[in-house]
């Protein structure tokens, strides 16, 4: 399993267009992706419950990945966080 | 006549018949079915085809240049994706619920969701989620939705409109819009204001009898006449056609230079206070922005901000508005205005208090946050640092060199940054009248009129009782905003306002007069401004009399830059 820490930058916080884009870029990898932020957690795939969650500016979240390609998965969607929240 | 108040979101007024918009209401079939196969069929038929829509909603408005409500598509779409969201639909269709009955529990529950969130932002997401409720139940109950709007020109009376019905709206058919329900954050308002329709909200009372009726907008008084009086519609008409022909006239001048009869050129700019206003300087026409207020990244969270949600921030908007300049004020709290986590005493007198620079000189680390986000920021974009309630020169000293400190910091660390301007805010007294020494450390003063009003007439702008003493033109203030401009001068350091002053039309000659070089007032006073200036013609002051009256001092010739005493400005670029 691999695990990374993200601190939101976004003024909005994971909103829904962007939102939607991690989706997608989740669903590229075969690894289950697992958004946490204290006791709610939602799948990288599922959009509704992801922007569920309410994850805001300053939030920091922490991702789990486990699957068979965890490392690119884990690398992509640190990526991705980065450039877009 | 009837008269019905609202809350006005787009000012304008509008007039002809009323049209009540009325989506229609389904009848759900609440029986249980039992071909199983064939109602998962319709449900992820209807799907497809909402998919399909919006899809096409999203090309529409992208072709259209609406890039944000494209955006309210294009994740409409990809809630339609969502697998959560089909599940719980197809677990009630294995029920044996039909596909109209799955949807309405499916999607309601998902609205119910977002409604209990506590965030504004995410709970005006439900709406979204009715909005694709709605359009699967027309698609399952094949409904014609293409007529409620009518075909005539109207005011649409309207519960709420979601994003897809206002999107499909004839806008050559819309005169004006009123909604009973709605919030100034919700779609409707975003996109009312884009297309700059004349706009009521929360006009509660208005009744579907008014379908047909005639009527007045009147959002400048936040109000719909039903079957008004023939002295009302004499009088909003003339009204009416006065906007129309002033708003022509403002369209005329975008894309035009700001600049007097006689060739006098004044950079307008505009105030902001965040990234959401990117939008409005763009539309308004502004030349850059004179006045970024980063108070917005300290108040709205809950725990201060780290370098990179600040970072984040500002380079929104230096890239957003590239290449044009941004002048960003650095922080600007104080004891009036409370942050718990600044843990600030009260204080008695807070205008005279520990505020602005005085904190961030005092906490370096808290300072140092947001020099250093903007110094990253300045790569992506032309960055102007502006500090605000200076009154002395080693105030500026100091602050120039934690600037300093954070550049080789950054530079060790291999951070790109670009070329900024620095400058303060002349907003004390003592500032104006210092304004020859302060001017030698900087690029650029800006003249913050509201306070400066305050400080030097020792009046409180907010209290009523002192309406009577309170003299927004009086004569010391605009003394010390002539004086400032001309000491500025002396030492190469351009001079704009970004007090409330600064759009005031009857002062603009003046400021002209006197070299102002920059003019930062609010996005929507920026194109009347740049009328205002195109009207003005100076070269009546300089045919006349030719002796020297005091309110008619010759500028001196500005001196060369490479003249001016570097300190910081020089060896950070050199």
């Amino acid at each position: 399993m691999k695990e990374f820490k993200y601190v939101i930058t976004d003024p909005v916080g994971i909103h829904a267009r962007p939102a939607g884009l991690l989706v997608k870029e989740a669903k590229n990898f075969k690894s289950t992706a697992t958004f946490i932020k204290g006791e709610k957690s939602a799948k990288a795939t599922s959009l509704m419950k992801l922007m569920g969650m309410g994850i805001k500016q300053g939030d920091e979240v922490t991702i789990q990945i486990e699957g068979e390609d965890e490392e690119a998965c884990a690398a992509a969607l640190e990526k991705f966080m980065k450039e877009n929240f | 006549m009837q008269t019905f108040k609202g809350i006005k979101i787009v000012n304008g007024i509008a007039i002809g018949k009323i049209k009540v918009y009325k989506p229609a209401v389904y009848e759900i079939n609440e029986d249980l079915v039992s071909d199983i196969a064939a109602e998962v069929q319709r449900y992820e038929a209807a799907i497809a085809k909402v998919q399909a829509d919006q899809n096409a909603l999203y090309e529409k408005e992208m072709k259209a240049g609406h890039k944000d409500t494209a955006g309210i598509f294009e994740a409409h779409a990809m809630m339609l994706d969502d697998e959560d969201l089909n599940d719980s639909c197809k677990e009630f269709i294995s029920e044996g619920h039909t596909a109209e009955y799955a949807v309405r529990e499916g999607f309601e529950a998902a609205a119910e969701m977002f409604r209990n969130m506590d965030d504004e932002y995410f709970k005006a997401r439900s709406a979204d989620v009715i909005d694709l409720k709605n359009s699967m139940l027309d698609v399952l109950f094949g409904a014609d939705t293409a007529n409620l709007q009518g075909t005539e020109p109207a005011i649409l009376v309207a519960e709420d409109l979601a994003p897809s019905e206002t999107v499909k709206l004839d806008k050559s058919l819309l005169l004006g819009l009123v909604t009973r329900m709605g919030s100034s954050n919700s779609h409707t308002a975003i996109l009312a204001r884009s297309m700059n329709w004349p706009t009521l909200i929360q006009c509660h009372d208005i009744t579907d009898d008014c379908d047909g009726k005639f009527a007045i907008l009147d959002a400048y008084n936040a109000c719909i006449y039903v079957e008004p009086d023939q002295y009302l519609i004499d009088e909003l008409t003339a009204k009416q056609a006065e906007d129309k022909a002033r708003e022509a006239k403002l369209q005329l001048l975008k894309g035009q230079p700001s600049v007097t009869k006689d060739g006098r050129s004044v950079r307008l700019y505009a105030n902001i206070g965040g990234p959401k206003d990117i939008q409005a300087v763009l539309d308004n026409d502004a030349e850059g922005v004179g006045l970024f207020r980063s108070e917005f990244v300290y108040l709205n969270s809950k725990e201060e901000p780290t370098e990179d949600e600040q970072f984040a921030a500002y380079k929104k908007v230096l890239e957003g508005l590239a290449p044009r300049l941004v002048i960003i004020r650095t922080c600007d709290i104080g004891a009036d205005k409370t942050i718990d986590y600044m843990k600030l005493d009260k204080e008695e007198n807070p205008a005279l208090g520990f505020r602005a620079v005085r904190i961030c000189l005092n906490r370096r680390d808290f300072f140092k946050k947001q020099l250093r986000a903007l110094l990253r920021a300045s790569a992506f974009g032309k960055l102007g640092i502006m500090f605000p309630m200076i009154i002395s020169r080693w105030e500026v000293q100091e602050c120039k060199e934690i600037l300093e400190e954070c550049r080789n910091e950054l530079k060790a660390e291999g951070k790109a940054m670009g070329e900024i301007e620095i400058g303060i805010m002349i907003e004390t007294p003592a500032a104006a009248l210092c304004a020859d020494e302060l001017a030698q450390e900087v690029d650029f003063f800006s003249l913050g009129t509201n306070d400066l009003t305050q400080y030097t007439c020792a009046i409180d702008r907010q209290s009523a009782n002192l309406e009577r003493f309170s003299d927004t033109h009086h004569p010391a203030v605009l003394r010390l905003i002539r004086e400032t401009i001309e000491a500025g001068h002396r030492h190469n350091t351009w001079v704009g306002i970004c007090g409330e002053l600064g759009a005031d039309p009857t002062l603009t000659e003046d400021f002209l007069k006197w070299g102002v070089d920059e003019l930062s007032v609010n996005p929507k006073s920026i194109l009347p401004l740049r009328g205002n200036v195109r009207n003005v013609d100076l070269s009546k002051f300089k045919t006349e009399s030719p002796a020297p009256k005091a309110e008619e001092p010759k500028p001196e010739p500005a001196k060369p830059k490479a003249e001016k005493p570097k300190g910081f400005f020089g060896r950070l670029f050199s």
